[in-house]
């Protein structure tokens, strides 16, 4: 009180307290944080710099240019077809999951159901057999009998199936925060119940659309299995069963043209999140609420 | 234009639950109707039946001479603001307002004109270009007044009109819905759990209980002449006194805490000797007293409550368990724990034999203006 400016008693308590020990602290704290980044970042620039080296290794380092792995990946027969095969599989899967889960949620958040959330909880567990290892023999002998093997349309719905309880259930969120009042007042006005999910419910619930597109376009791109047991000719196959021929004939993984395909392969992911959540804001606040 | 006519009508849930109970009630053309009672009392549910979001169990409903009963909300001639407005999110001032006429096929410019002429009637020009999230609660109010005035309907239903807004704004818009609808001759029901609000807005008042219309009449009739001691608990700002009573003096007078009082004129031959009713008094309808009085209850003050322009004084009877509340006007404010008599206006007393009112008088003059 008598003396404002001198240095307040207790900071001079213990080593770790002056103005050397803040230093070190603060120093430690930002090294724990750039470790850290570096242990994420790394992979990234490998990601950014291995598709230009002449030689590339599993390290990241400055490349020695050359964009000799693009023009071998052109030159490969699958490699350019395998991405407009994912584009099909990702545009077919999402069309189906944002309309089917958008009219389910719709009806599972508007009619009153007995059981209907354990029914919801029990899809959602099963999803993750449907699409996962344990089924894929009844899976494949299912489509086998339909015909559907070696086709897009086969795994299109296997995989469609597999998304859609967690879509239905991600939806049904948004669904339920959209005042019921909204779609009634619109009846008032005469709108039929089609009239009214047009008009209405789909513009107000867009962000929840966006957000399921996305997340199906993003697990169809990534999904590997599925297509690999179901599509048996190599020209079908989608990047991610494509990269895993990448070899050389020694049986090592050719690093050049595996790490020119995968930046290839993620980019169409990266700018559709850049481009849907600059165009309808991702709402996801701590859960599935709009 | 339309009338609304209601005939046994009835509703009940799935699962048994009787929401309305056989309600016969006739809204006549131009008026300006509320259908008033606390929570749960199926006001809503009556309302959301005439506009066809619920469909009845039991009974019809006629709107212009017309049996909608079994018609859409579409096609029954009415529009509907919802207590939360529901304007849509994503649209315009002008697009919630056009919307209605969209659905009936009104070309785009023709409905664009239309509806920013709605919208400058009722003040909101220079705002048809924001989206609803960027107006005030007022705003809203008078954006969702448009969007149900611009298809012209013959019926407004308005649920809650008033509640969303905040206390001094709900008296500005009370006002300006009175003004609104006046001029617009447009029959309306509005529900409402604020019997003020009824009371200031309505031609006439619908008081609702479990399902069930009470009684049905003029601001006047109801807040004056309550048909049943549910009502005149319910109705004023301060609630009536109903005191336990016992007829003496060969019918002429009741025995009220200890006190003699005239048995109203109305109720006078209709009365027997030693019978138990409840009198009902409402605190207005007291006259303060500082001597004593003949006629009248007497007590010692327990708690004066500020009113504004008038104290709310409560009087602790004699007899030790009633307690009578009195409306003393604000030039003379008796001091907590002195004694007290309240006189009533003998014409305004009222004489509850089960609940239901006893009188030979025909209702109060309705004050409806022409």
């Amino acid at each position: 009180m008598s003396a404002p400016t001198a240095p307040r008693p207790a900071d001079d308590h213990g080593p770790g307290r002056g103005p050397v020990g803040q230093l070190l602290r603060g120093v430690g704290a930002y090294l724990l944080v750039a470790l850290a980044l570096g242990f994420f970042a790394l992979p990234m620039l490998w990601l950014a710099a291995a598709p230009f080296d002449r030689h590339p290794g599993v390290t990241a380092s400055l490349p020695e240019f050359t964009l000799d792995s693009f023009r071998r990946l052109w030159h490969n027969p699958n490699a350019v077809d395998s991405l407009a095969s994912s584009l099909v599989l990702a545009v077919g899967s999402a069309v189906l999951v944002v309309g089917l889960s958008a009219l389910a949620a719709y009806a599972l958040s508007r009619v009153r159901l007995r059981g209907r959330d354990g029914l919801l909880y029990a899809l959602l567990l099963l999803s993750s057999i449907v699409t996962g290892t344990a089924a894929m023999v009844p899976i494949f002998l299912l489509a086998a009998e339909l015909n559907l093997v070696d086709s897009y349309l086969g795994v299109i719905l296997v995989l469609t199936g597999g998304l859609l309880p967690a879509a239905i259930f991600i939806l049904k969120d948004f669904m339920d925060t959209t005042p019921r009042s909204y779609e009634e007042s619109a009846r008032v006005f005469g709108a039929s119940p089609l009239r009214v999910m047009k008009d209405v419910v789909v513009p107000v619930v867009r962000p929840g659309l966006a957000t399921v597109g996305v997340w199906t376009v993003a697990q169809v791109w990534g999904n590997f299995l599925i297509p690999f047991l179901l599509l048996r000719s190599p020209d079908k196959s989608p990047a991610a069963v494509v990269m895993y021929t990448f070899y050389t004939e020694g049986g090592q993984p050719d690093l050049a043209l595996i790490s020119t395909f995968s930046l290839l392969y993620s980019l169409p992911v990266v700018l559709m999140f850049l481009f849907v959540s600059r165009r309808y804001g991702f709402r996801f606040h701590g859960g599935i609420k709009a | 234009m339309a009338d609304i006519t209601l005939n046994w009508l009835a509703k009940v849930y799935p699962g048994g639950v009787r929401a309305l109970g056989g309600v016969d009630l006739t809204v006549r053309d131009g008026e300006f109707f509320a259908l008033l009672g606390p929570s749960g009392c199926g006001k809503s549910t009556l309302l959301r039946t005439i506009a066809g979001l619920e469909a009845a169990t039991g009974g019809s409903v006629h709107i212009g001479g017309r049996d909608v009963t079994a018609l859409p909300p579409g096609d029954r001639g009415i529009a509907m603001v919802f207590q939360d407005y529901a304007l849509f999110p994503h649209m315009t001032v002008t697009e919630n307002i056009a919307y209605p006429l969209k659905i009936k096929k009104v070309g785009r410019a023709e409905r664009t004109a239309k509806a920013r002429e709605t919208a400058e009637e009722l003040g909101l020009g220079h705002l048809g270009e924001r989206r609803p999230g960027q107006l005030s609660g007022g705003q809203q109010q008078r954006a969702a007044l448009a969007r149900a005035m611009a298809c012209h309907p013959g019926v407004f239903l308005l649920d809650e009109p008033l509640s969303n807004l905040d206390a001094r704004m709900r008296l500005e818009a009370r006002t300006f819905l009175k003004k609104l609808q006046r001029e617009l001759g447009v029959t309306t029901v509005f529900v409402t759990h604020d019997q003020a609000e009824a009371l200031a807005l309505a031609d006439r008042v619908a008081v609702m209980e479990g399902g069930e219309l009470r009684q049905v009449g003029t601001p006047t009739e109801v807040f004056r002449r309550p048909a049943g001691t549910f009502v005149a608990s319910f109705i004023g700002s301060t609630p009536m006194n109903l005191l336990e009573a016992r007829v003496t003096d060969g019918g002429r007078a009741v025995l009220v805490a200890g006190r003699e009082l005239p048995v109203p004129e109305h109720a006078a031959s209709l009365v027997a000797e030693g019978e138990k009713l409840v009198y009902g008094i409402r605190p207005e309808y007291l006259r303060w007293s500082d001597e004593a009085v003949g006629a009248a209850l007497e007590g010692t003050v327990s708690v004066v409550e500020n009113l504004g322009s008038a104290q709310l004084v409560t009087l602790e009877c004699a007899d030790g368990t009633t307690s009578v509340q009195v409306v003393v006007p604000e030039d003379h404010e008796p001091a907590v724990g002195t004694r007290g008599w309240a006189v009533p206006r003998g014409e305004r007393a009222l004489l509850y034999r089960d609940g239901s009112l006893v009188t030979a008088a025909p209702a109060p003059a309705a004050q409806v203006p022409a």
